[in-house]
């Protein structure tokens, strides 16, 4: 299958391409950028005049909901959302059901997810069995199974024993550990940021330090273990600057945030909107600038959608109750041009959020068009307007604070190894 | 955002919080309050037709004697058919959710709903998923807020007090578990206290309480210097149990309400308390009973409240 994507503006951040360029596919890579190679009779030929050309999209977390939890989504949906969001590669966290804790489950979820022959799916492994924070999985192990990071999801790890010892063993392999900051003392009931609103709305809260003194803990170890760490949906101000301060240390770590947090603050929760109950709760304005300031310089390396569908009963419930989650592999792009734009960023610059960072966190040869690299390929129209509306989502979780919400940039095409995989009606 | 609880020609359509509601609305409460009241022959207040022919539903989810007996009372003074559900031991335990339940309600042709909860918000749920023609009116949720009972503080405020803007206001006790607390503060407030107080130890007070229009004092005698209402709020028996205090001997010799840190007050100061009690805990026998007291004037004042707010959103 040979390629042809014609006259459209072709972004690629770290090959330092944004122009209007043409791109040539052969055998599922690029062959070539700008001129056609020698003798090159494409198969197709897509005309992107008007549109977007970029790396396909790199989510750090998605969760697909396999095993364990079909009934809120099934793996088919859940990647038919995220080539339909422009995205190409994805990670999904171990919570399913059973965890990801063993090399079979793993083996099957990445069998499934070939056969479905869409994004590439990189499963996050359980750090601990059962995602208890007892006993150690077998990360060696799973890391042959397909496990390219090992996390506890949002499950707790109190004993700091077991988490030192993670990281250790970890360390040993050279595996990252991806951990997501929160004291599970201090966030115990806790459903809402603890400031103004839930103090009015009378919710239970979870203050800031839940975060900051997890996350002290974890820079801590990572210093003592030489563990690779990743600072899974860093919340608050506070933390931002304890990460600002350990990377200009030097310590080998990096962060990303959700596209929610980026735009949303506790004020959204306005009266009790269940589709506002996420984890982790979404803070101050003052905590969702300082997230987007740090996005901006570097702090944090990578937005990712932090897709958790969950089925529409379970939302209509008191805010409390109701379970927590958003969908949001098809809001994505939208939400990073929506910051593009706010944060008057260059596009380029603003894509390596979800190209060439995450793809290094990942450490794939992945996020860019250089010739010979898999042609994993997002053609947007970014002066599209659409309103995010249940029947607009291909995702079985309908639920998101964006609801009603009109967002720019739409997917026309999704290719995966130079193969169409998505694309638009 | 849209104001919940009214209607597009800014009337009331359900009663969920004393936040955000206009002062127009407060005071249009409390004058038809005393309208029942003044009605009235002797302590018992007529029984008037306003809600003949219609439904009223009692929602309990969590128990309550007191507030669910008032409110019946009132839907009766007012000639409603009233329908008390004790949900705790019924429809959710076999699973059926909140607004099943709510549906199957509104299908026997329920024209109100009085709902208390243990969530915060479930009364705001309730109010968004029923049809336009149906009222819901908040009887308690969670820690949020408990309009009727700030209500009826206000009208006993108002009763005692006449006026409201030259008045100094302490609300003592667990402000942080308290929805009365919550509903009472924006109330107070809305109605233009001028100078509102909270006094409590910090375990039992929310983040940023100040922004609700409130001074934080967690000196007792300081807090109640020159007030002139004291609101204590009730404490929980539960709150002993965990972290935030460490038994109720010691809360009560800081933060129970006596004779001599009432001496603090103005002399003609009114004590209030929603109920129940826990006397020797956060008030001495001897202040609940005593002169300054006006908490069974509290209970009675209730039904004509809630008469009030019954007959208002049922546009008569």
């Amino acid at each position: 299958m040979r390629i042809h994507i014609k006259n459209g503006h072709l972004i690629d951040p770290r090959n330092g391409i944004d122009a209007q360029q043409d791109l040539y596919i052969a055998s599922g890579r690029v062959v070539a950028v700008g001129t056609a190679p020698g003798g090159f009779v494409a198969n197709q030929v897509i005309d992107a005049s008007g549109l977007t050309v970029v790396p396909g999209l790199i989510d750090l977390a998605a969760r697909l909901r396999e095993p364990g939890y079909e009934y809120r989504a099934t793996l088919e949906s859940e990647m038919d959302a995220a080539v339909a969001g422009g995205i190409t590669s994805l990670a999904c966290p171990p919570d399913t059901d059973p965890p990801l804790d063993e090399p079979g489950l793993v083996e099957m979820l990445k069998h499934r997810a070939r056969q479905l022959n869409q994004a590439h799916l990189y499963p996050v492994g359980a750090l601990t069995h059962g995602l208890k924070g007892g006993e150690l999985t077998e990360m060696a192990e799973l890391t042959d199974a397909g496990c390219i990071a090992f996390s506890q999801a949002d499950a707790p790890l109190t004993d700091t024993r077991v988490l030192m010892r993670a990281m250790q063993y970890a360390a040993t392999f050279g595996y990252s550990v991806w951990l997501r900051p929160q004291d599970s003392f201090l966030a115990k009931d806790g459903v809402a940021h603890d400031g103004e609103v839930a103090t009015r709305l009378g919710l239970p809260a979870i203050p800031v330090c839940a975060e900051t003194i997890a996350l002290s803990t974890m820079l801590r170890l990572a210093r003592e273990t030489g563990a690779r760490l990743h600072i899974c949906r860093i919340s608050s101000a506070e933390g931002v600057d304890m990460i600002r301060a350990a990377k200009r240390e030097g310590l080998a770590l990096s962060c990303d945030v959700s596209m929610n947090h980026t735009h949303l603050s506790e004020m959204d929760i306005g009266f009790f909107d269940a589709n506002c109950h996420l984890v982790p709760p979404l803070r101050s304005l003052r905590d969702r600038e300082a997230l987007r300031a740090g996005l901006l310089d570097g702090t944090i390396d990578a937005l990712c959608s932090n897709h958790s569908p969950v089925d529409e009963d379970a939302k209509q419930l008191p805010f409390a109750e109701a379970e927590v989650g958003a969908t949001g592999v098809e809001l994505l792009l939208p939400l990073l041009l929506k910051w593009a734009e706010q944060a008057k960023l260059p596009l380029a610059d603003a894509l390596t959020k979800l190209t060439t960072r995450p793809a290094r966190i990942l450490g794939l040869d992945a996020g860019h068009l250089a010739v010979g690299v898999a042609a994993d390929i997002c053609i947007f129209d970014a002066q599209h307007y659409w309103k995010v509306e249940p029947a607009a989502l291909k995702s079985q979780g309908k639920n998101t604070p964006f609801l009603g919400m009109e967002l720019r940039g739409k997917v026309r095409y999704t290719l995966v190894n130079g193969q169409v995989v998505y694309k638009s009606a | 955002m849209n104001n919940p609880q009214l209607n597009k020609n800014g009337e009331l359509q359900h009663l969920l919080s004393t936040e955000g509601l206009p002062a127009r609305i407060l005071f249009e409460i409390l004058d038809r309050a005393a309208g029942f009241i003044e009605g009235a022959a002797g302590n018992e207040i007529k029984k008037v037709p306003l809600l003949a022919g219609k439904s009223v539903f009692n929602l309990f989810f969590e128990n309550s004697t007191r507030t669910r007996t008032t409110f019946e009372i009132a839907a009766k003074r007012l000639s409603a058919d009233v329908i008390n559900l004790n949900i705790g031991s019924s429809s959710t335990s076999k699973g059926e959710t909140l607004l099943d339940t709510v549906d199957n309600l509104c299908a026997m042709h329920a024209d109100m709903f009085i709902v208390r909860h243990a969530q915060s918000g479930a009364a705001h749920l309730i109010a968004k998923h029923v049809a336009p023609n149906i009222h819901v009116i908040n009887a308690g949720d969670g820690r949020h807020a408990h309009p009727t009972q700030a209500l009826l503080d206000m009208y006993t405020i108002r009763h005692y007090k006449r006026e409201f803007h030259n008045l100094r206001v302490a609300i003592v006790g667990d402000v942080l578990h308290s929805r009365v607390a919550r509903s009472q503060i924006h109330a107070l407030t809305t109605l233009g206290v001028p100078e509102l107080r909270v006094v409590a130890p910090k375990t039992l007070l929310p983040t940023d309480v100040g922004k609700l229009g409130v001074h934080v004092y967690h000196d007792m005698a300081q807090g109640l210097q020159d007030v002139d209402v004291v609101m204590m709020l009730r404490l929980q028996n539960e709150r002993m149990q965990g972290a935030l205090l460490p038994s109720a001997q010691e809360y009560f010799k800081y933060y129970g309400l006596t004779q001599d840190k009432l001496a603090q007050a103005r002399p003609d100061a009114i004590v209030m308390h929603p109920g129940p009690m826990n006397r020797g805990v956060e008030i001495d026998s001897s202040v609940a009973d005593g002169s300054h007291s006006v908490i069974l004037p509290q209970v009675t004042f209730g039904i004509a409240v809630r008469m009030a707010v019954m007959s208002l959103l049922a546009g008569k």
